[in-house]
């Protein structure tokens, strides 16, 4: 029990030492934990989506059937649920939202951003869905098809975004760097 | 200089659902100052890295280790212990913060008046 204390006051030191010399600031120290996990929640979602891109075989297996598709990644979380990946393509736009309350592909995304949880979102997405992609900056031409997808206790939705112009003949990692969280809801196109 | 997402290998931190775990709040602190360091430029992150992993090592190949691994977890295993030893190590090592400076700062916040962030008593035994 008071091993558990010695870290805890040795981590505090250093932090006001290194406060005190103005290496860092205390909201520098806030901000990593924060952007670390903005960045790496949604990594594993990246990495399928950049397969699907560079890999014509894997795409196939994902689109038709995305829980099978993901199992070779050997991502933890214990995703149980049954993984759904929409395609955006030229004419058709995917959208994905939990009307009844925030079901989300935690293993793919990690913790779904506030918004997603909004009761807002969740309504006018279904209602007026071109409209709400507008206030995310995404302008669809008007015969590209909207989808929108809701997600269940038993199926999460994962849309595959386009792949930007510029992209083609990057590396795996390199195009998973390009993969945002948003675009994976459907509410960023990549650019 | 950014820290690199370490997702897997010796150095990766704990994580669940693609964000990282921490047991209690000054592991988080820690985690922080170190990829803020690199960030800053105050060290590199690979030479961090580097201690991290040596630090690991050599719990691996400790006899604690193998008394205590089972399975496929090893409880006496605690990721951030040897975090905050490789940044303390690297620290003394650059000149940025004394051992003797360290221990001074530690001893003035154990004396504390009560009240502050701790447990009761101070006649805990050390073991």
């Amino acid at each position: 029990m008071s091993d558990d204390r010695a870290p805890a006051i040795r981590a505090e030191a250093i932090e006001s030492l290194l406060i005190e010399k103005g290496l860092i600031s205390a909201a520098d120290i806030d901000a990593v934990v924060e952007r670390y996990n903005d960045r790496t929640g949604p990594l594993n979602g990246a990495r399928v989506v950049a397969r699907a891109w560079r890999d014509p075989a894997f795409k196939r297996t994902l689109l038709d059937d995305g829980t099978k598709a993901i199992a070779q990644f050997a991502f933890e979380g214990g995703q149980t649920e049954k993984l759904v990946v929409v395609e955006n393509t030229p004419n058709v736009h995917n959208v994905v939202v939990c009307t009844l309350c925030s079901c989300y592909p935690w293993a793919m995304l990690g913790l779904p951003p506030r918004w997603y949880k909004d009761p807002a979102y969740r309504s006018r997405i279904v209602r007026e869905p071109r409209r709400v992609l507008e206030e995310f900056g995404v302008r669809l031409e008007n015969d590209v098809q909207v989808r929108v997808w809701d997600s269940s206790a038993e199926v999460r939705y994962l849309v595959l975004p386009q792949q930007p112009a510029d992209s083609d003949g990057k590396s795996e990692d390199e195009l998973a760097l390009r993969v945002t969280r948003d675009s994976m809801i459907g509410v960023e196109i990549l650019r | 200089m950014t820290a690199p997402y370490e997702l897997a290998g010796p150095a990766a931190p704990p994580m669940v659902n693609g964000e990282l775990t921490f047991d209690a709040p000054w592991q988080g602190r820690v985690f922080g100052i170190a990829c803020g360091l690199a960030e800053h430029g105050v060290f590199e992150w690979d030479t961090f890295r580097a201690r991290l992993i040596t630090e690991i090592g050599a719990f691996d190949r400790s006899p604690e280790r193998d008394a205590d691994a089972t399975g496929l977890s090893t409880p006496h295993f605690h990721y951030y212990d040897h975090f905050l030893r490789a940044l303390e190590t690297l620290l003394a090592e650059r000149l940025i913060i004394a051992p003797g400076e360290l221990t001074q700062r530690i001893r003035a916040f154990v004396e504390r008046p009560h009240g502050h962030d701790h447990h009761h008593d101070h006649d805990h035994d050390h073991a």
